[in-house]
């Protein structure tokens, strides 16, 4: 298992639009990507659990990315909120 | 054959086949199913048939409004597949043998709930998604038709009635009418008819239940009656009209490419008023000398959230350019009152015309509305932009305004953005700005007058009040009065001054705006050669 810390920058936060993104991102690997904050966490294939987290910007989400694609998911996922987000 | 009366919006005549817009006020029952497989297989197909509308809807908004802007419908679909929205609602099927569109109805508000609970106002508003696609869910269980337009032929679409927000949702190409049982001639739907040359009817008395899609009928815009499944008779009297009117319109086409110009020399302005960059077709079509009025809240409205600085930029900057160094007067955001925004927040208001609207919001909101002087600001460096604010009452209101342009200048010269400042006016559409027009005149660089507002709050008549439509006089002498006033008063600081409410289109008072010395006249774009051909056979 792979895990990263970001920082979200988006001006409000892990809304709609880059939530519905990150999810196209997420199901194209084997991997399990987890997104948590706090002591809330949602599996990142699934949208609503995503947006329900209710991330803004400024908090720090930690992400975590296992499974037999693990390395290149992790690479992609983290370029994903470096630009997205 | 039955035949039915209405308020005509727009004279012409159309005959084709009708589509029947309901509003989704069906209520979802509850029942036990027994056949449990049958309903997953049910909900399976819906949610298919759900996916392709939003395909389409998509495309749809990617042509017409932008990527960005179209991006929620792809959300609405990905929220489709969402994991943990399905299996709810196969549970419950499950475990409760109920039946689907129950299910999902029950599913679609704990999940809207819990949006709604959350302590972030961008993620309570999220609840409108969800809510809206279960319902379209529902819908498609029910084999209720999804009201877009885009798979039918053209047709003559008929309505209880239409909200702006349904009319930006339809497919202008594809709609040869509007018949609404409610609304006034001057709803939203009736500006929209005037804007597309096509016949509309308002206060229709019409039972939607006993009319099925493509029955066919003629609606009559000169008699204000629609005729529905016309025997052979109405039918060939019909082509004939038509055919009539089309050669009317290429005799008015002549007149493109000449001057609005009286017979003794006495000239007038005639521009187009426009709700989005894709009416400019019409506008360029008509030979319109500028646009009077485009009215911007239309970027706002039918979305779920604020459209950013940059998708206002392209579209003030589209409007820009395609006009080519013509007069291109933008309105800032003019919502609240009957044109409500959900993601605004607004609140529920007693009294909405005299609430919380228009500049109100924008100088309560500053950064809604810096956001848009920041576009319009940038897109001014492409063509000949004018600014105009609309529902003004004092000067102090000019001066808050002024002082926020000055900070919007300062971001946007420290940031190094190219921008220019354009030409700044303000609408006068309440007696206050009419009483103080001498004032008002000073501080800026031109005055548009709105009659439509401007009636409503001198007679003390609700627009949308299709009751009042009796009392509502637009000639009254009292408006007539101001209009002088309002150019009297522009003219002595040597500002000009125009009409742009549904008024300037009145062919009954061309001739006396002209009398009055009314500089320019916005108008819808169908109406532009019309005038030209009134003022030009006028001798004043």
């Amino acid at each position: 298992m792979k895990t990263f810390s970001y920082t979200i920058t988006d001006e409000i936060g892990i809304h709609a639009r880059p939530a519905g993104l990150l999810v196209k991102e997420a199901k194209k690997y084997n991997s399990i990507i987890t997104v948590s904050v706090g002591d809330k966490q949602a599996d990142a294939t699934k949208l609503m659990a995503l947006m329900s987290l209710g991330v803004k910007n400024g908090q720090t989400v930690e992400v975590s990315v296992e499974g037999d694609d693990e390395s290149i998911a992790f690479d992609n996922v983290m370029n994903f909120f470096r630009e997205n987000l | 054959m039955q035949c039915f009366e209405g308020k005509s919006v727009y004279k012409g005549i159309v005959m084709g086949p009708i589509t029947v817009w309901k509003k989704n006020d069906y209520k979802v029952k509850r029942h036990r199913v027994d056949n449990v497989t049958q309903e997953f297989a049910r909900l399976k197909k819906a949610i298919e048939c759900s996916k392709e509308q939003l395909q389409r809807l998509y495309d749809k908004a990617v042509l017409e409004v932008g990527e960005t802007s179209a991006a929620i419908f792809e959300v609405h679909r990905m929220m489709l597949e969402d994991e943990d929205y399905l299996d709810a609602v196969q549970n419950m099927i499950q475990t409760e043998q109920i039946n689907a569109e129950f299910a999902v109805a029950m599913t679609g508000d704990n999940f809207a709930k819990m949006f709604a609970e959350m302590d972030d106002d961008y993620m309570k508003a999220r609840a409108a998604d969800v809510k809206d696609i279960s319902e379209r869910l529902v819908r498609n269980l029910c084999g209720l038709e999804d009201f877009d337009l885009n798979t039918s032929d053209m047709s003559i679409v008929v309505a209880d009635d239409l909200t702006p927000s349904e009319t930006v949702r339809m497919d202008k190409n594809k709609i040869l009418a509007f018949v609404t049982v409610h609304g006034s001639t001057n709803s939203h739907t009736a500006i929209l008819a005037r804007m597309m040359n096509i016949p509309a009817l308002v206060g229709v008395e019409l039972d939607l239940d006993t009319l099925q899609n493509g029955m066919t009928a003629i609606v009559d815009g000169f008699e204000g009656k629609i005729v529905l499944e016309p025997d052979d008779v109405m039918k060939n009297n019909a082509i004939t009209k038509i055919s009539e009117e089309k050669n009317k319109l290429q005799l008015l086409q002549e007149l493109k490419g000449e001057e609005n110009v009286t017979k003794s020399g006495r000239r007038i302005d005639i521009y187009a008023n426009i709700g989005s960059v894709i009416d400019i077709g019409y506008v360029l079509e008509n030979d319109a000398g500028g646009i009077g009025l485009f009215r911007s809240e239309f970027l706002y409205l039918g979305r779920n959230d604020f459209p950013t600085e940059e998708e206002q930029y392209q579209a003030y900057k589209q409007a820009a350019q395609m006009m080519a160094g013509k007069k291109v007067v933008i309105r800032t955001l003019d919502v609240g009152a009957d044109k409500q925004v959900e993601y605004f927040n607004l609140g529920k208001e007693e009294n909405p015309a005299l609430g919380y609207r228009a500049i109100r919001i924008c100088l309560k909101q500053p950064d809604i509305f810096k956001a848009q002087l920041r576009a319009l600001f940038r897109a001014a460096v492409y063509g000949n932009v004018s600014v105009m604010y609309p529902m003004i009452t004092s000067k102090e209101e000019v001066k808050q305004i002024y002082s926020i342009v000055e900070e919007v200048k300062e971001e946007l010269n420290n940031q190094e953005i190219p921008y220019k400042v354009p030409e700044q006016g303000i609408m006068i559409e309440t007696p206050a700005a009419v009483m103080i027009s001498d004032e008002l005149a000073e501080m800026v660089d031109f005055l548009s007058i709105g009659t439509n507002d401007l009636t409503q709050y001198t007679l003390a008549i609700d627009r949308q009040n299709e009751k009042l439509d009796d009392f509502y006089n637009p000639h009254h002498k009292a408006i007539l009065k101001m209009i002088q006033m309002v150019v009297d008063n522009a003219h002595k600081c040597g500002k000009w001054v125009g009409i742009c409410g549904e008024l300037g289109a009145d062919v009954e008072l061309t001739e006396e705006f002209v009398r009055m010395g009314v500089d320019e006249l916005s108008v819808a774009p169908s109406m532009i050669l019309r005038l030209r051909k009134l003022v030009r056979d006028m001798k004043v």
